[in-house]
C-alpha cells in the first residue's frame, strides 16, 4: 500500500473513498478484499454476522477487479467488498435464508440485485445472517444462532446487545466494518431498525424499485431489497446499481433511476418537512424524542419549514401487518415441502413427509406466523381479518398521500428504542413486533425510506431518525437524510470494529 | 374470537405443520395473545374502503405468453433431495 492511504485503514473507508483510492491505485482491490477478509476472520466468531464467508471468491473477484483497473476500465462499484444477506439467491453459493428448512439450498441462479451489484464491479465477501425468513426484530430466530450488535452498553458493558432484525447480519457486519456496505429487506422494518441499533445508515427504496427476482419471498407486496452502508451517500451510491426495472419481477418499476448520490448534496432550502403527530408513542425513550426535535431543528436551521402533519391511521399499521404479512408468508412458504429442493424428513406417506419436514425445518416464529396467517386466510375469517386489514391498509396509504399533498418528506424516529440486550423482549411475540412501529406504515404503503444515525442515548448507543418519502422520490429522501447526516456529524464508533 | 386447541389442530393440518400435543397450550397462548391484538382493527370505520392488495401502485406489466426459459434438467434438479432420473422422487403415493 502507498501514499496518503496509509494514514487510514482500508477498513474505515467509505465506498465513495476507496472508489477513488482504487481509481488512483493507492491500494488495490486485492488489498482492500484481504483487509475485510481478515476483519471477518478476526470479528466474525465474536459477531456471527456471516452464515457463509466466500473469501476465495472474493479474492477471484478481487483480481479481476485490478485487471479491470488497471486497464482504466472503472465500473460504479469495481472492487468494492459488500456482504450479501443471506436472503438472496447467489449462484452457486449456499442460500438459507437463516432457515433450516433451506440448510443445504445451493440456488442455481443469482438474484437480480445481487447480478447488477456484481455487473459493476462489486466483490462479495460472503453472505449475512438474518432471522428465519425475514421474520424478525432482533435476530434472534435466526437458525444459525444470533448475531451480536457491535456495539456496547456504557453502563452494562457484559450485556450483549442485538442488532436488530431481520437483516442484522448486514447491519453488524457493516457496522464493525467487515463489509463496505450490504444488501438488506424491508418487510416491516428490517434495514431501517437494524441500521438505527448498529448506528449506520439503511435504505428501503420504493416498492417495485428493487426487483425481487431471486430474494426468497417472505411477504410478496411487502418485501423491498435496499443497502446499508456507513454514509448517506454510500447507501445512495449502492442503491443507484441495486435499482432498475427487471422484466423478471412484475411488480418492478419501469421508471428511470436517477442520481441519487448527486441528489446526496441537494439541501432541503425551502422543503417542507412533515412531523407526524401519531409518532409519539407511550414509552419510547425520553431522548429519542430529544432527538427528534433536535433533527428538526437542524432542518430548520438548514431552510426547512417544518410542518405538523396527521397519519391517523398510524396505529393499526402493526395490527394490519401481522395479517397481510403471515397471510402472504403461509402462502409463499407453502413451496417447503421436502420434495424439490431444501430439507427432507422421510415419513410414512407423502403427507407425513409435508408434515414432518416442515416441523422439522421450519422454527418457532415461522411456525406461529403460518399458523396465524392460514387461520386468517381460512374459510369463515377471511373477511373478518384478511379483507379488513387489506382495507386498512388502503387507509394508510391514503394517510400518506394526504400528507405528500402538503410536505416533501416527513421526518420520525426510526425505532422506539436503542439495541436491547438478547433475551429482552422474548416473552410475548406482540412485544417483539412494536419494535417495527415507526417503519411498518412505510412498509404497507410502500413508500421509500432512510434510517440515518443521528445521536446517542445515554448509555452511549446509536439512535436512527428516519425520513420517508413519496413514492419513487428517492432522491428527496436521500436529500433531507444527507441534510440530517452533516448536521448530526456522528463520528461515534462501536466498540468491536475492525482496527479497534 | 379465542383459538381452542382443536383449531389449531385444524390449522396446522392445512398448513401441513406437525404439531405434537404438548405444543398445544403454548402455541394456543401466542396465537391468542396476536390475535387478541390484531382485534383493535374492529375500531377502524372502513365502509366504502377498497382493499389495497399490494403496494405497487401502477399497472403489471404484460409480456409475450412464449417459453423464454427452460431446458436445464439437471440445473432444476441439482437441489432435489431425492431424485430417479429427470423426476423428484417421493414416498408411494398410488397403491
Amino acid at each position: 500500500m502507498a501514499g496518503s492511504s496509509t494514514a487510514i485503514s482500508l477498513t474505515d473507508l467509505t465506498i465513495a473513498a476507496a472508489r477513488d483510492g482504487l481509481r488512483a491505485r493507492h491500494f488495490t482491490a486485492r488489498e482492500l478484499t484481504e483487509a475485510h477478509l481478515a476483519a471477518i476472520a478476526r470479528l466474525n466468531p465474536r459477531l456471527n454476522a456471516f452464515i457463509t464467508v466466500t473469501g476465495d471468491r472474493a479474492l477471484t473477484q478481487a483480481d479481476a477487479a485490478d485487471t479491470a483497473l488497471s486497464r482504466g476500465d472503472f465500473a460504479p462499484l469495481t472492487g468494492i467488498p459488500l456482504a450479501i444477506k443471506d436472503l438472496f439467491c447467489t449462484e452457486g453459493v449456499r442460500t438459507t435464508a437463516g432457515s433450516h428448512i433451506l440448510s443445504p439450498f445451493v440456488p442455481p441462479y443469482e438474484s437480480t440485485v445481487s447480478a447488477n451489484l456484481l455487473r459493476d464491479g462489486a466483490i462479495f465477501v460472503g453472505k449475512t445472517n438474518m432471522d428465519e425468513f425475514a421474520m424478525g426484530s432482533s435476530n434472534m430466530t435466526s437458525a444459525f444462532g444470533p448475531v451480536v450488535n457491535p456495539w456496547k452498553r456504557r453502563q452494562d458493558a457484559d450485556a450483549v446487545l442485538v442488532p436488530g432484525g431481520s437483516s442484522g447480519g448486514s447491519a453488524s457486519a457493516v457496522s464493525a466494518r467487515l463489509a463496505m456496505g450490504a444488501t438488506g429487506t424491508d418487510t416491516g422494518g428490517s434495514i431501517r431498525q437494524p441500521a438505527a441499533f448498529c448506528g449506520i445508515v439503511g435504505m428501503k427504496p420504493t416498492y417495485g424499485r428493487c426487483s425481487r427476482w431471486g430474494v426468497v419471498a417472505f411477504a410478496s407486496s411487502l418485501d423491498h431489497p435496499g443497502p446499508f452502508a456507513r454514509t448517506t451517500e454510500d447507501c445512495a451510491i449502492l442503491l443507484g446499481s441495486m435499482a432498475g426495472h427487471d422484466p423478471k419481477d412484475s411488480t418492478s418499476a419501469d421508471l428511470p433511476v436517477a442520481d441519487y448520490a448527486a441528489a446526496c448534496g441537494r439541501g432541503v432550502k425551502g422543503m417542507r418537512i412533515g412531523v407526524p403527530r401519531e409518532y409519539r408513542v407511550d414509552g419510547m425513550q425520553g431522548e429519542i424524542e430529544t432527538l427528534w426535535q433536535q433533527g428538526l431543528a437542524w432542518l430548520r436551521d438548514a431552510g426547512a419549514e417544518i410542518v405538523d402533519i396527521s397519519l391517523p391511521h398510524t396505529k393499526y399499521a402493526l395490527p394490519a401487518y401481522y395479517i397481510v404479512a403471515p397471510a402472504e408468508a403461509s402462502s409463499n412458504l407453502a413451496r417447503y415441502d421436502g420434495v424439490r429442493f431444501g430439507l427432507r424428513e422421510n415419513g410414512t406417506d407423502l403427507r407425513d413427509l409435508y408434515e414432518r419436514t416442515r416441523a422439522a425445518g421450519f422454527g418457532a416464529e415461522v411456525r406461529r406466523r403460518i399458523l396465524i396467517g392460514t387461520y386468517v386466510l381460512s374459510a369463515g375469517y377471511y373477511d373478518a381479518y384478511y379483507l379488513r386489514a387489506q382495507k386498512v391498509r388502503a387507509l394508510i396509504l391514503r394517510d400518506f398521500t394526504d400528507a405528500f399533498a402538503q410536505v416533501d418528506a416527513l421526518v420520525a424516529p426510526t425505532a422506539p428504542s436503542a439495541a436491547f440486550a438478547q433475551g429482552e423482549n422474548m416473552d410475548d411475540p406482540v412485544q417483539m413486533y412494536l419494535n417495527d412501529v415507526f417503519t411498518g406504515p412505510a412498509d404497507l404503503a410502500g413508500v421509500p425510506a432512510i434510517s440515518v444515525p443521528a445521536g446517542l442515548d445515554a448509555n452511549g448507543l446509536p439512535l436512527g431518525l428516519q425520513v420517508i418519502g413519496k413514492p419513487f422520490d428517492e432522491a428527496t429522501v436521500f436529500a433531507v437524510g444527507a441534510a440530517l447526516e452533516r448536521a448530526a456529524g456522528f463520528d461515534a464508533l462501536p466498540q468491536i470494529r475492525a482496527g479497534a | 374470537m379465542s383459538l381452542e386447541p382443536a383449531t389449531i389442530r385444524r390449522i396446522a393440518a392445512l398448513a401441513r405443520l406437525r404439531v405434537e400435543d404438548a405444543e398445544l397450550p403454548v402455541l394456543a397462548a401466542e396465537l391468542n395473545g396476536i390475535l387478541g391484538w390484531i382485534e383493535q382493527l374492529n375500531e377502524v370505520n372502513v365502509d366504502g374502503i377498497e382493499p389495497l392488495t399490494g403496494a405497487a401502485q401502477m399497472a403489471l406489466k404484460m409480456r409475450e405468453d412464449v417459453v423464454t426459459d427452460g431446458g436445464y434438467p439437471d440445473k432444476v434438479l441439482a437441489n432435489a433431495p431425492e431424485r430417479a432420473g429427470d423426476f423428484y422422487a417421493v414416498p408411494k403415493v398410488v397403491e
